[in-house]
């Protein structure tokens, strides 16, 4: 049984290898030096540290075998475009713009820019990189720390696409821009490596939606995204995670926010998909007097395994940041929430506030919290606490003696403490995709978690 | 037919007897009260008939509007009429009282097969009831109980009682915790609910309620079992003289017939 997965491990690192160097062949006579550097680097890290392991702290809680042992290859060639009508359910009403990408690849078939403001520019990586890039230097893989996170340097590897975002100074973007990452359905496991990059002006403000769905049922897919956000002076910002895929896809994603002076960034993640999720956020508050809001919500039925990771770096003084994730797991699902707070030596007046609270439905169902607090300023406030338990009896008999029926009120209990997260949510298109979404799932989770009391 | 008839009710929680062969029967139009010494059942009777699943039923039989309501589910019994306002009420964090009251209803409405109701039309007839209880609109937003005083939730089971308008209203306890002002206006609202085809069901461990919601009889529940009714008066008699005579002869009382 260890040979065989080690044979099967083996594979799957060869087919990366196969991958990377298709990749060097294919894209040496086009692409810049500096990118070139940067996806050399990326696998030459990849290659000395392969993928962690439980024994590595920050990787504990979840266990990557089904990662490491799929051996997963690059859609190249092949992509079944869906249509219209396949993205339709998926589109957020409201949104300024919509950018489509399949199996990690932009198409502008399926995609609209609406009319932006003046300046704004919204499109592909692979075509601004193609045309202009020297806006994207200064900026791609700056923020990232290759170094400590496997899944970052294998993602820099393999950058070519994803999403190019560019608000300018003082531009007000009111409706959210939207982006749909739908992995398609193939025969054999496969794998995309999404790399998104935000750069918001001095005093600018805009939502922004990344959104991960499937489409047809096929056979394991590994979606390993990196969005890097630099948020300018000032700037408001709200970046929406939503994790939507089947039962069968991995996805590993990393939000990389770079904060400037004053600037206010709210990360809002909703993971209601997925076999395996890891939920990587990763603020660090450069500027003096920074806000940044770390709100989320994961739902797990089944077997799903959904892995939060928050790393939460105070840089400079008078800075605050809050973090509130609320868990609901049925099933045998199992939940993490890792939350972790570094406060620079410099970073004084620094207000860290974490909140960690998990509703857990079945007897099966396991949640690992666990804060991390490192601190080495010594005028400081940071605060954190997590809790774990189940629908109370007591709020259950109390709903049903008013003439609501059962399922009602356990729906009613759940998207309760659910509607904790959603309230955090700015009123507005993102906000009402996400609630309708959670009413959707809390409902299956309802009726099941029901049936299951009754042994039914 | 009465509109409540409890023939020798036994009910234990985990192996313990508490309710030891109650018998009462209520009628339209009718306000009883029980009284009783802590730890004597009188909760448990509440609760049991309210369809807390807590409760085993090992004995006796309850009808309500000539049904079976020991076979009903809390929500069904809701739905025929039924209507208890908790010793403890619960906080609900995230659900607004407004939106909550609106879901009892509408439930009893589909029950009942009758119309649903809108925000629009429901929240003015909401409005009208709090006025009743003298409870302010910041209550409509705010969530379920949750950071309520002890008289606030009181009154918040009363705007509850007055919203979904029950045949049977039993109030587990209401005055307990409640000062002298905060207890006239809950009287105040149970005593505006009297209405001739309505019940209401007063437990209580102390005689000063009854000074204010006036009950056409009374029942003395001890160890299990009633162990005396009789009128008003009775009431006064307890106040008294506490329950001292009583308990020492339910030890060796026979149950009540």
């Amino acid at each position: 049984m260890r040979e065989a997965n080690l044979a099967t491990a083996t594979q799957a690192l060869r087919n990366y290898e196969e991958s990377f160097s298709g990749l060097e062949t294919s894209a040496a006579s086009h692409e810049p030096s500096w990118l070139r550097k940067l996806r050399q680097d990326g696998f030459a890290r990849f290659g000395e540290t392969g993928f962690p392991t439980v024994r590595d702290e920050d990787w504990r809680f979840t266990n990557l075998s089904a990662i490491a042992q799929t051996p997963f290859r690059l859609v190249r060639n092949g992509h079944r475009v869906p249509s219209l009508a396949d993205v339709a359910p998926h589109r957020l009403a409201g949104a300024a713009c919509e950018l489509v990408f399949v199996d990690g690849r932009f198409m502008e078939a399926l995609s609209s820019v609406g009319k932006l403001p003046e300046g704004v520019n919204v499109g592909s990586l692979a075509a601004e990189i193609a045309t202009n890039p020297g806006v994207i230097e200064p900026h791609l893989g700056r923020y990232l720390n290759i170094q400590r996170d496997a899944f970052a340097a294998l993602n820099s590897a393999f950058v070519e696409d994803g999403a190019f975002i560019h608000v300018p100074r003082s531009v007000v973007l009111e409706s959210p821009i939207h982006l749909l990452f739908i992995a398609t359905a193939h025969e054999t496991p496969t794998v995309s490596h999404p790399r998104n990059l935000i750069v918001a002006g001095e005093n600018s403000q805009a939502t922004i939606v990344e959104n991960y769905v499937s489409l047809g049922s096929g056979e394991k897919a590994l979606c390993n995204t990196v969005t890097e956000l630099v948020a300018g002076d000032h700037s408001v910002i709200s970046h929406y995670m939503i994790e939507r895929e089947d039962e069968k896809a991995f996805n590993v994603s990393t939000l990389r926010i770079q904060q400037g002076r004053a600037a206010d960034v709210a990360s809002h993640s909703v993971l209601v998909g997925g076999a395996l999720v890891r939920n990587n956020v990763h603020p660090v508050l450069a500027g003096e007097g920074g806000e940044c809001l770390i709100n989320g919500l994961f739902v797990g039925r089944n077997r799903q395994h959904l892995d939060n990771y928050m790393l939460v770096e105070h840089a400079s003084p008078h800075c605050g940041s809050r973090q509130f994730y609320n868990g609901i797991l049925d099933g045998h699902a199992h939940g993490v929430f890792h939350g972790r707070i570094i406060v620079h030596k410099d970073a004084q007046k620094t207000d860290a506030k974490q909140t960690n609270r998990n509703l857990l439905l079945s007897d099966t169902a396991q949640i690992d919290t666990k804060p991390q607090l490192e601190i080495y300023a010594d005028d400081v406030k940071c605060t954190h606490g997590a809790t774990i338990g189940q629908i109370e009896e007591n709020s259950l008999f109390y709903l049903r003696s008013r003439g609501i029926d059962e399922a009602s009120a356990r729906r009613l209990l759940l998207f309760a403490f659910a509607s904790e997260c959603l309230d955090r949510m700015k009123a507005g298109p993102a906000r009402t995709y996400v609630e309708n979404l959670i009413h959707q799932n809390l409902g299956h989770i309802a009726d099941a978690s029901r049936h299951q009391e009754q042994g039914l | 037919m009465s509109l409540l008839e409890i023939k020798n009710l036994h009910a234990t929680v985990d192996g313990h007897e508490i309710l030891k062969g109650v018998n009462l029967s209520l009628d339209q139009g009718e306000v009883h009260s029980i009284m009783g010494p802590n730890g004597s059942g009188k909760s448990t009777l509440a609760q049991v008939l309210a369809r807390r699943e807590t409760y085993e039923i090992t004995a006796g039989e309850v009808l309500f509007n000539g049904k079976d309501l020991l076979a009903m589910k809390p929500e069904e019994a809701a739905c025929e009429g039924l209507f208890l306002a908790f010793q403890y009420p619960v906080e609900i964090p995230g659900i607004s009282n407004a939106y909550f009251l609106r879901s009892a209803l509408n439930a009893i409405h589909k029950y009942r097969g009758e119309e649903e109701m809108d925000a629009m039309d429901f929240l003015p007839k909401l409005r009208e009831k709090m006025k009743l209880l003298d409870m302010d609109e910041k209550y409509l937003n705010r969530s379920v109980n949750e950071a309520f005083s002890g008289g606030e939730k009181k009154r918040n089971e009363i705007l509850q009682m007055a919203v979904l308008e029950p045949k049977l209203a039993i109030l587990d306890e209401t005055d307990s915790g409640l000062d002298i002002d905060a207890l006239k206006i809950v009287a105040q609202g149970v005593n505006a609910m009297r209405h001739p085809e309505r019940a209401i069901l007063v437990v209580t461990h102390y005689q000063r309620l009854l000074n204010y919601i006036v009950p056409d009889r009374v029942h003395v529940l001890v160890d299990g079992r009633i162990v005396r009714s009789g009128g008003p008066e009775l009431a006064l008699q307890l106040e008294d003289k506490g329950y001292v005579g009583y308990e020492s002869s339910a030890r060796g009382a026979s149950p009540a017939a």
